[in-house]
């Protein structure tokens, strides 16, 4: 296994910029998952560390060791394609021992670690077959043992999930955590998926539009979120974000925003007047019926997700959504008071995290 | 490994190689179009032309290029006319009937087109005498459009596969017969498949030679491939004349490739993708 | 599907297949008809008798006939051999996304799309003998030391060859092209961070997958081929002493210019006996499923 280090790539496709100024150091055996929007880059960096795109500027290093000048075959990594890119006029052990056939290994070899992959994912019964006669998830299985057999440095993964079923997805997520474990290998990991990022990386790595905005544990991220943008993209339902005005009071301050206004006496800041963003997730607000707390909201809609209830509500042109427990009933139109922790807040100003 | 340079530049080698073999011949050809008589056959070869245009107008005057110009438009184009409309009531009934029967007749169709010219011509010539339709536009037009319609009910067969079936479906529900949605709504969106199918039948019928050498013996209705093959000078080949017909004669030809390349493309491998 | 509808689809079916019927299949089942008479065009006066298989026994001893056949043969394995070769040539290189790649398309369409009497006189014009720039292109303006192309047997066959194989290639080479686009470029990306290097990658992932559109282009090629007149007819007129007489040629021969209608029909039913043989022996080889697929 090695460990991985990206300094200052950038990549541009004509006017378009697809990558700016990426740095991102990852540590052996490190499971490091790169979180975005489509079109954020995020795959075009996996092509780059794969070796079968070139960057413009930046630095591709293994172990150390620049890797740049190298062909995809000699940088030892294996990749998992999205559509798994399986080759399609050979049986599955024919495509698992394709990468080692390549190299000139010899036949015992290969066959002594197509069976372990094999037996490692449940496939080996699957051995003689061709990849059409196969399911989604089996296939997923075959992309996943084609890079299991190679051992490689890098184990590079594109969205290898997002083909699959909503349940297999699942299941199959929880393998790859099994299978973490047991190979402990380096492992890139490109996903949109947000519940996929939290749960399987070490490390995440949010990016935008070719720039990464945050590298962090998925709790860190989550609970210190760097900027609006992360804010607003990890949680579902998304983290509530108002934007106002921070005015000085008697103790501390006060946030005024168009539709209302919140006490923000306890919180150490240390900072102008100006124009912020506040943010609260919708668990970190109490709901009660009465009127002790601050804000008066309206009930808009209700959405019960079995487990929980989320309810959206609007104070004069904001909604705010809050989440409750499902016991609780709420009707619509009715006005409920919502309290605001103001330990839960997150405060950005131009965009990040103060 | 290193990477790009050897590679590169042996592919562009490749490149230029490709679009030499491919022009070169045909450039040198029709470059005689534009010299004199003396510039045509001189060792060495004058690489560039005087410019003349007296192969052209021997052409025109002397031989009577334009009417054989006009009479491969008026045989090619209404050929190609008669088998889009044919072609497309196939194509399209082929695409919409079970699988089973369609691919019968559609081997069948496709066999028609495998048949070699000579055990088609003996016979239909015979049946041209007796119906008085040699040297006749006609003659030679039905003909045509029998040659023509295989491939051009391939590709709209496939083209027509790929519209969904819902079109149709709305336009009877909104009150069509199945002939109206057919000619409202079907045919205005396959335009392109048409487009494609058009220009694949014409340029097959303007190049035609055995059918129209045997079907039309006289001069007066003769299509440009009889001329252009059957050129024959007084004393010498008459070369400028040859090269300056040839030069007429695939100029819209040319111009279709140019414009039509993608269709082109797409519609001669349409057999070839789905295999 | 209704009764009705089927019935309005089988009714737009009608008008085409009238016409292959009438201009296509019945002129080939006539053509068995009249091999097996003794027909003299513009000698109506002799009638035309029934004469049984004495045609084909005539075709069978007919010396000219087996030349014909042979030459036939050498110039569809020639032909398509190197056809089906510079075409994979042709295709990898537009399959690549380069700048400039639809000019080099076009220019590649170019030969398919003049008409072949055309290619025809352009060959003849290359391969003159006394000022043809073939000649110029190896001897230089040795004019003495020129070959006269087209008047000698071995080297007449040579040039229709070429000119077949330069017109011919482009199509072999798009039917080749459609079989490379539909490898997704991501086989491509696994073989290479597999450890794959070019040959390898041609080897092992483009060859195997490309093999049906070869054999398309394989099948369409060799009947072509097979067909083969205008060349013939322009650039040698069979000749010389019957090194480019090719099939259909004599069968024209036979039967316009020298008036065999009968015996001229025997040849063209063993020419459409020949090419449906052809035509079988490919989908056996192939098997129904691919062909139907396709279909």
């Amino acid at each position: 296994m090695a460990s991985l280090k990206l300094k200052g790539i950038s990549k541009r496709f004509g006017d378009v910029v697809a990558l700016s100024n990426i740095n991102l150091p990852i540590d052996d055996g490190e499971f490091c998952v790169l979180l975005g929007p489509s079109g954020c880059g995020k795959s075009t960096l996996l092509q780059i560390v794969a070796g079968l795109t070139s960057q413009d500027e930046g630095s591709v290093f293994v172990n150390n060791q620049p890797v740049d000048h190298l062909s995809p075959r000699d940088r030892d990594v294996a990749m998992v394609f999205q559509s798994y890119a399986l080759y399609p006029h050979m049986t599955v052990a024919q495509n698992l021992g394709f990468g080692l056939r390549m190299r000139g290994i010899h036949k015992d070899t290969i066959w002594k670690r197509i069976t372990e992959a094999a037996n490692l994912l449940g496939i080996h019964d699957l051995l003689k077959r061709r990849p059409r006669e196969l399911s989604g998830g089996q296939r997923q299985r075959v992309a996943m043992g084609r890079a299991l057999v190679r051992r490689p440095q890098l184990f590079l993964l594109d969205e290898p999930l997002s083909n699959l079923d909503a349940m297999l997805r699942i299941n199959v997520r929880l393998e790859l955590m099994r299978l973490h474990k047991q190979i402990q290998g380096t492992i890139l990991y490109v996903t949109h998926d947000q519940v996929e990022a939290m749960t399987l990386g070490d490390k995440v790595v949010i990016m935008k539009a070719g720039s990464i905005h945050q590298i962090d544990r998925p709790e860190t991220i989550y609970d210190r979120p760097a900027d609006t943008f992360v804010a607003s993209f990890i949680g579902s339902p998304a983290m509530n974000l108002f934007q106002g005005n921070l005015i000085r009071a008697k103790r501390g301050f006060i946030f005024q925003s168009a539709d209302f206004s919140l006490n923000l006496q306890d919180i150490p800041l240390n900072f102008k007047e100006n124009t912020i963003e506040i943010g609260i997730r919708p668990e970190d607000i109490e709901i009660s019926h009465g009127s002790e707390n601050e804000l008066k909201a309206k009930v808009e809609i209700i959405s019960n997700v079995g487990s929980e209830k989320y309810i959206h509500t609007r104070i004069g042109s904001a909604t705010i959504t809050a989440r409750a427990r499902k016991e609780e009933t709420f009707l619509s139109g009715e006005t409920i008071s919502l309290g605001i922790n103001p330990s839960k807040l997150h405060i950005f100003y131009n965009g990040k995290r103060i | 490994m290193m990477k790009g340079f050897p590679k590169k530049f042996l592919f562009i080698i490749g490149v230029f190689l490709a679009a030499g073999f491919s022009l070169a011949p045909f450039l040198w050809f029709v470059l005689s179009a534009f010299k004199d008589q003396t510039q045509i056959t001189a060792i060495p070869p004058q690489w560039l032309p005087s410019f003349s245009m007296e192969s052209f107008s021997s052409a025109v005057t002397r031989y009577g290029i334009i009417h054989y110009l006009l009479n491969s438009a008026i045989v090619a184009g209404s050929a190609t006319m008669v088998t889009i409309t044919l072609g497309t009531l196939a194509g399209y009934a082929l695409a919409r009937l079970p699988r089973r029967w369609a691919q019968i007749i559609l081997m069948g169709i496709l066999a028609c087109a495998m048949f070699p010219q000579i055990a088609i011509v003996g016979p239909i010539w015979r049946f041209l005498r007796f119906m008085g339709w040699l040297n006749t536009y006609q003659g030679l037009i039905f003909p045509y459009v029998a040659l023509t319609l295989p491939l051009a009910v391939w590709i709209l067969t496939l083209f027509f596969r790929e519209m969904p079936e819902e079109l149709e479906a709305a336009a009877l529900v909104d009150g069509c017969t199945r002939l109206g949605s057919l000619v409202r709504v079907i045919v205005p969106l396959s335009a392109p498949g048409l487009f494609t199918a058009a220009i694949l039948s014409f340029i097959y019928a303007w190049n035609e030679f055995f059918l129209a050498l045997l079907i039309m013996t006289d001069p007066a209705r003769q299509t440009m491939p009889v001329g252009i093959a059957l050129f024959q000078g007084e004393h010498t080949i008459p070369w400028g004349e040859i090269a300056a017909a040839s030069f007429i004669t695939t100029a819209p030809l040319i111009f279709m490739v140019l414009l039509f390349q993608r269709r082109i493309v797409t519609g001669l491998s349409a057999g070839a993708i789905k295999g | 599907m209704t009764r009705k509808d089927q019935n309005f689809y089988l009714a737009l079916l009608v008008p085409a297949i009238a016409v292959l019927l009438l201009f296509i299949a019945a002129p080939i089942v006539h053509s068995f008809f009249l091999s097996f008479h003794r027909i003299i065009i513009g000698l109506p006066q002799l009638k035309t008798p029934f004469v049984g298989l004495d045609n084909y026994r005539e075709l069978l001893n007919d010396p000219v006939a087996r030349h014909s056949f042979w030459v036939t043969i050498i110039f569809v394995g020639t032909t398509t051999f190197f056809e089906l070769l510079i075409g994979i040539l042709l295709a990898l290189l537009i399959h690549h996304r380069f700048p400039g790649r639809g000019a080099l398309r076009a220019c590649v369409l170019i030969p398919w799309a003049i008409p072949t009497v055309v290619s025809a006189q352009m060959w003849r014009f290359l391969f003159n003998d006394a000022y043809g720039v073939i000649n110029y292109a190896i001897f230089g303006a040795n004019i003495s030391h020129y070959i006269p192309w087209l008047a000698l047997p071995p080297t007449a066959l040579l040039s229709i060859v070429v000119a077949d194989i330069w017109k011919t290639s482009s199509f072999a080479a798009l039917l080749i092209l459609a079989g490379l686009q539909v490898i997704p470029e991501e086989l491509y990306q696994a073989a290479k961070v597999d450890g794959a290097v070019v040959w390898q990658r041609f080897l092992h992932i483009t060859w195997p997958l490309i093999r049906p559109a070869l054999l398309v282009a394989l099948l369409f090629r060799t009947i072509d081929a097979f067909r083969v007149f205008d060349l013939a007819f322009v650039m040698t007129q069979g000749g010389p002493a019957d090194a480019t007489n090719v099939l259909q040629l004599y069968g024209y021969k036979k039967m316009f210019v020298e008036g065999w209608m009968g015996y001229g029909s025997a040849i063209s039913v063993c020419i459409f006996i020949m090419v449906m043989v052809l035509a079988i022996a490919y989908v056996r080889m192939v098997g129904r499923r691919l062909l139907e697929a396709s279909v």
